[in-house]
């Protein structure tokens, strides 16, 4: 694993600093389409520690993200005006709600697991719908003023968008490395040997429902840390955030950038977000060249996108086949 | 007693549609092993094909008779040339190739026939209403209480007792197996996606005068015929007509009795039971 784990160093600190350089030289709307595509990363990421490190599709991810996006702006709303205040809250209670609804929902694999956890996903979503006197139903809850990021006795404004990109960085950076860590512990080990046999995992002594337990809490907490990104990144929390479409969009990022590899998901968003922007500058019909390009996507490129680059240029490090 | 019986009819209906568009979906994912998330998207095309042929001849049956063998047809093309690659892959690529397909058609209905609803009238024959104790209720939605029994019993009877069915059921029981007693199984597998398809597209045609077409319709009805299959037991014709009259029942009666939890009740429904009977109602326990 060490050896693994150095060769990717390399160019993980090379996008980081990509990522911290690229403000100064993107557009201040090309940083806001940046910004969008860090907190989906996050989103997708959290959503491959259970899809490609555990092999439990999960369809109701978006439940998660969303319940994150509420539950911190409804501390912005009711509690203290602290951004740090909103992000504990998010995290905490995505994390309790995945408690909660992962245990249910790790008895069950395969394709149960998928139609499981997109049930309980609605559920989340018709109570943000339905909770009016809460939630604000369908309109969602817009009206908060976002407050002063305060680090190291400093106030930062993040009403500039370069401010508020580097906030999403550092946050998407700060989960993105945690995840890094889990899936390379020996925790994250049993995860990928349960996705392989879970059989042979519980017979040399390990509780394969647990760990998948451990698991869900973790993606739900970073998937509700992502959500209050979101939120406040959008200035609302909607219930569309819920819906079990918003949870596709993970599944699509992550399939479309390659589960085999850690920072696939994160490259899947991109490429989402690059070609909706592309796309959308010329027609609004995006949704029937996303159907498109996913389709030609899919048959072209067996391990997603970054997975079969990765595949192809490690083929060429190596050589023909004698 | 009047809201209780119209109540019931509704939810019967509705049930009915859901039946239809369960059975091939069930079928595809029972053979296959597929599950067609377009599914949704072909009873809506199908909805839209037989409305545009409606407008053109001026007559139900004819949209009904020519719209899905349409939808059929490019199926049988989709299957053949998009998913055929794909069966040695992982089974989340097809899952997300024909979630591709759905934003594909979703997208492309409301380029042609835009974004509006339509209404559709039923035909002559199937108008109008009839008395019932102090009320009155449409023919047409009577029409398909009877007509999903109807269809349900033609294709159980097709799958027990004509040779292909035996040649289908064969091929769903174990593929190598089948191919080693001479079954085309590839060839199978695209007449069974195209039939699938022809019967989401016939639920689709048959619901487009119940309520109205729309490019939402495939949407809502792809999680309804999901949740109806996995709770009847995937694979299973008795266990789609049990989800089907459930969840249809429980949409209308919920409606009236618990507005405001009734979006949340097919997925409390589909928790309890998935927990209860992990292999659904009629499903062969693992």
């Amino acid at each position: 694993m060490k050896p693994r784990l150095r060769g990717e160093a390399v160019p993980a600190v090379l996008v980081l600093a990509a990522l911290v350089a690229a403000p100064f030289v993107l557009s201040i709307y090309g940083v806001i389409v940046l910004t969008e595509i860090l907190t989906m990363s996050l989103f997708a990421l959290s959503f491959n520690l259970l899809f490609g490190y555990t092999g439990l599709l999960s369809f109701g991810q978006a439940g998660f993200f969303g319940a994150g996006a509420y539950f911190a702006v409804l501390t912005l709303i009711h509690g203290p005006a602290s951004l740090w205040a909103a992000l504990a809250a998010a995290v905490i209670g995505a994390a309790l709600l995945a408690a909660v609804i992962g245990w249910f929902c790790v008895r069950l694999d395969e394709i149960y697991f998928a139609i499981l956890t997109l049930g309980f996903g609605m559920m989340l979503f018709t109570v943000a719908h339905n909770w009016r006197s809460v939630t604000g139903g369908s309109d969602g809850l817009g009206s908060f003023a976002l407050p002063e990021l305060h680090l190291f006795g400093h106030s930062v404004s993040l009403f500039h968008p370069v401010s508020f990109y580097f906030l999403a960085l550092g946050i998407v950076a700060f989960g993105a490395l945690l995840l890094r860590r889990v899936v390379g512990s020996p925790f994250g080990l049993l995860l990928r040997g349960s996705r392989e046999n879970s059989l042979r995992v519980s017979f040399v002594g390990a509780d394969v429902r647990t760990l998948r337990l451990f698991a869900f809490i973790m993606a739900g907490a970073l998937a509700g840390l992502a959500g209050a990104l979101f939120a406040f990144y959008n200035r609302i929390a909607s219930p569309e955030m819920l819906h079990w479409s918003f949870s596709g969009k993970a599944v699509l990022m992550t399939i479309l950038g390659g589960s085999g590899i850690f920072l696939g998901p994160a490259a899947g968003a991109a490429i989402f977000f690059v070609l909706e922007h592309a796309i959308t500058a010329y027609t609004t019909n995006w949704m029937i060249f996303l159907g498109a390009i996913l389709v030609v996507l899919v048959l072209a490129f067996p391990k997603g996108v970054l997975g079969s680059l990765i595949d192809r240029w490690a083929r060429r490090q190596q050589g023909p086949p004698p | 007693m009047e809201g209780l019986l119209a109540n019931l009819l509704n939810g019967l209906s509705w049930g009915m549609l859901l039946f239809l568009i369960s059975m091939g979906l069930t079928t595809i994912f029972g053979v296959m092993g597929v599950l067609n998330f377009a599914h949704g998207s072909l009873f809506m095309l199908g909805a839209y094909l037989s409305m545009q042929f409606m407008r053109w001849v001026g007559s139900f049956w004819v949209g009904l008779l020519l719209g899905p063998p349409i939808v059929a047809g490019l199926s049988v093309l989709l299957e053949r040339f998009l998913l055929r690659p794909l069966y040695g892959r992982d089974v989340s690529f097809q899952l997300l190739l024909t979630f591709g397909v759905m934003l594909f058609l979703d997208d492309g209905v409301r380029l042609v026939w835009g974004a509006a609803y339509h209404v559709v009238n039923p035909p002559p024959i199937l108008s109008g209403a009839i008395p019932f104790f102090s009320q009155s209720y449409p023919v047409y939605r009577l029409f398909i209480v009877v007509l999903g029994p109807l269809v349900g019993i033609a294709l159980w009877a097709f799958f027990a007792y004509t040779r292909w069915g035996k040649v289908l059921r064969a091929a769903a029981m174990d593929r190598q197996m089948a191919e080693i007693v001479g079954v085309r199984v590839p060839a199978v597998f695209t007449a069974v996606f195209g039939f699938g398809a022809w019967l989401a597209a016939l639920g689709g045609a048959l619901a487009a005068p119940h309520q109205s077409v729309g490019p939402a319709m495939g949407e809502r009805i792809i999680i309804e015929s999901f949740i109806v299959v996995v709770i009847g037991g995937m694979g299973s014709f008795p266990g789609a007509f049990a989800g089907a009259l459930i969840l249809g029942l429980l949409n209308s009666f919920g409606t009236t009795l618990l507005p405001d939890v009734q979006m949340a009740l097919p997925y409390i429904l589909l928790a309890v039971i998935l927990l209860t009977r992990p292999r659904g109602l009629f499903g062969a326990e693992a």
